[in-house]
């Protein structure tokens, strides 16, 4: 069968084969607002050459993140991802693979999916991670409909500093699932008595570590709170690299552990594609989402290694699996594993302690100008500046320095329109911080 | 005195008193194969006729164990936690899914006795 396209007349005999008039009849049931009224005002045609550097054109509008001095996270972070990285991950046995379902001739793809697992448990301190998530704020929409499962409850505590992404997610899942929510009020500092918000109806407690706002805290006594009260704590972050300097949140006691990925081994990608992480105990795991690969041996007593526990998933399991995951982000999690695998376990806390030297640095810098309303911070921080934070943002844009996030714009219903997020990484150098301060300087005065 | 009826799905309960124990066919643990897990139902469950009360999953499969009658889950065989092959060994002796009271006790009548549910198997082939 060769392939053309369709004529008028191939339409039109489809349409009266599922009696409809027109193909417009198909879509009515999108609201008349948003359809269009008539074609979209293009020119009709240009050269190959022409539409090129029109494009090129407009793109040269845009400030991209590696042409200036850059220090914006909140939740996507700028670290230098090693050429090997991209090297291995275009190897066509990767590139072009395929869900691992036949272990006979897969066992690359999943020897490296089980090193990734391994790498997130032992980050994590967890038992147990899956093979990867879409991104972490999925993630940890993922994490809560699970602790529903565990404890058969259907209510979830939100901190006010989980990133508002994350926490729209959940807001979305829950709407869909007819699950309740106990969102707090945003607040940058300050106790949020989250313990005493769960009654015999919640299932989790959702923090942020290090939260949205840069803060690190300790959330021991929180878990054993939950626990107390029959309920989980999922601990969510953005910023996986600060878990190569802090404490792990499976030594606090949590008990779902899910987030970011990107920072290793993925570029910021205009927000994605993304790998979301997703940890547990061991006695939960029957009720992750998402793909498991485990180690075993063949019948001549080598190790290989398969998908496992897949009675979980909606192939077998159909509408009674734990999630509708399918397919994940295997590229950008194999992205993960081979950055992760250059660094090892010396160089993420040498990496990690390289970023919060820089923040420290800018901070010095900065002060007394802005200085952290954080009390404890890992590579990001939120200042309060004495005029609105989305005009320092521009005249700071217009001067060349990308420097931070007005967090007014993520956290609207928040009366926080002075308050700047701003984030350091390893490819912040001296004089990036020096034209920071000096434009900030100006931008203020 | 007790009586042991059979569902279609392959279940059997036994009444003794008000209770009703509940568990899998020896056709069924045949049809499985090994039994590597089994979630059972927590006490004060309350379920109806049909409902999902208990998950059991083989080499081969994944399948629902259904609430063969109406009434309150009163406890979950613990055992088959660390042992789920008691669902192979004695399907229907210590390999028992979970106990109940009933709160439709007439919906017993309508299940198979013995020799009904011996000739139901033996249909299937």
């Amino acid at each position: 069968m060769r392939y053309l396209p369709l004529t008028q007349s191939d339409r039109q005999e489809m349409l009266s084969k599922i009696g409809v008039a027109t193909i417009d009849d198909l879509f009515v049931d999108v609201p008349q607002a948003a359809r269009l009224s008539q074609p979209v005002d293009l020119p009709s045609h240009a050269s190959e050459m022409n539409v090129e550097r029109h494009l090129s054109a407009l793109a040269s509008e845009n400030v991209a993140a590696s042409s200036v001095p850059f220090f914006v996270g909140g939740g996507a972070y700028k670290h230098h991802v090693p050429s090997t990285v991209d090297y291995i991950i275009q190897r066509s046995e990767f590139l072009t693979s395929y869900t691992p379902y036949q272990p006979e001739i897969t066992q690359g793809t999943l020897q490296y999916l089980f090193e990734f697992q391994t790498q997130v448990a032992e980050l994590t301190g967890m038992e147990v991670a899956n093979a990867s998530m879409y991104d972490g704020s999925t993630s940890a929409g993922e994490a809560v409909l699970m602790a529903h499962r565990v404890t058969r409850r259907s209510k979830a505590v939100i901190s006010g500093r989980l990133h508002p992404h994350y926490r729209g997610v959940i807001e979305n899942l829950s709407e869909m699932g007819g699950f309740s929510l106990d969102c707090v009020p945003t607040t940058v500092s300050g106790e949020e008595k989250l313990g005493e918000r769960i009654d015999d109806q919640t299932s989790c407690v959702v923090v942020q570590y290090p939260d949205f706002f840069g803060s690190v805290d300790d959330f021991t006594a929180l878990a054993q709170t939950a626990h107390d009260r029959g309920a989980l704590l999922i601990v969510v972050f953005t910023e996986v690299v600060a878990l190569g300097a802090l404490r792990a949140p499976g030594d606090m006691g949590a008990d779902i552990v899910v987030g970011e990925g990107q920072s290793i081994g993925n570029g910021l990608n205009f927000g994605g594609p993304y790998v979301g992480l997703f940890a547990t105990r061991q006695k939960f795991m029957r009720q992750m989402p998402g793909r498991l690969c485990g180690e075993t041996v063949d019948q001549d007593g080598q190790r290989g290694y398969v998908l496992t526990l897949s009675t979980r998933e909606q192939h077998i399991r159909r509408d009674k699996a734990t999630s509708n995951i399918c397919t994940n982000s295997g590229l950008c999690a194999l992205a993960f594993t081979v950055h992760m695998t250059l660094l090892g376990g010396a160089g993420l806390t040498q990496l990690a302690t390289i970023n919060h030297e820089r923040m420290l640095a800018l901070v010095d810098k900065l002060s007394p100008m802005v200085t952290p309303i954080n009390k404890t911070f890992f590579n990001e921080i939120t200042v309060r500046l004495p005029k609105p934070a989305h005009e320092v943002v521009e005249a700071l844009a217009s001067r060349g320095v990308l420097g931070g996030i007005d967090v007014a714009r993520l956290c609207p219903e928040a009366d926080l329109a002075d308050h700047l997020l701003i984030a350091a990484t390893e490819t912040v150098t001296e004089a990036d911080m020096d034209k920071f301060a000096c434009s900030l300087q100006e931008v203020l005065s | 005195m007790s009586q042991v009826k059979f569902t279609k799905d392959h279940e059997w309960v036994r009444l003794e008193g008000d209770v009703a124990t509940v568990g899998i066919t020896e056709y069924a643990q045949a049809q499985l194969g090994d039994v590597v897990f089994v979630e059972v139902p927590d006490a004060g469950l309350k379920v109806s006729q049909g409902a999902d009360a208990a998950v059991v999953e083989s080499v081969k499969a994944a399948s629902e164990v259904y609430a063969p009658m109406s009434g309150e889950i009163t406890e979950g065989n613990s055992a088959l936690g660390d042992n789920p092959a008691l669902v192979n060994e004695a399907p229907e002796g210590e390999g028992w899914f979970f106990k109940m009271t009933l709160s439709e006790p007439q919906e017993l009548d309508a299940l198979m006795d013995e020799a009904g549910y011996a000739a139901y198997v033996k249909e299937l082939g």
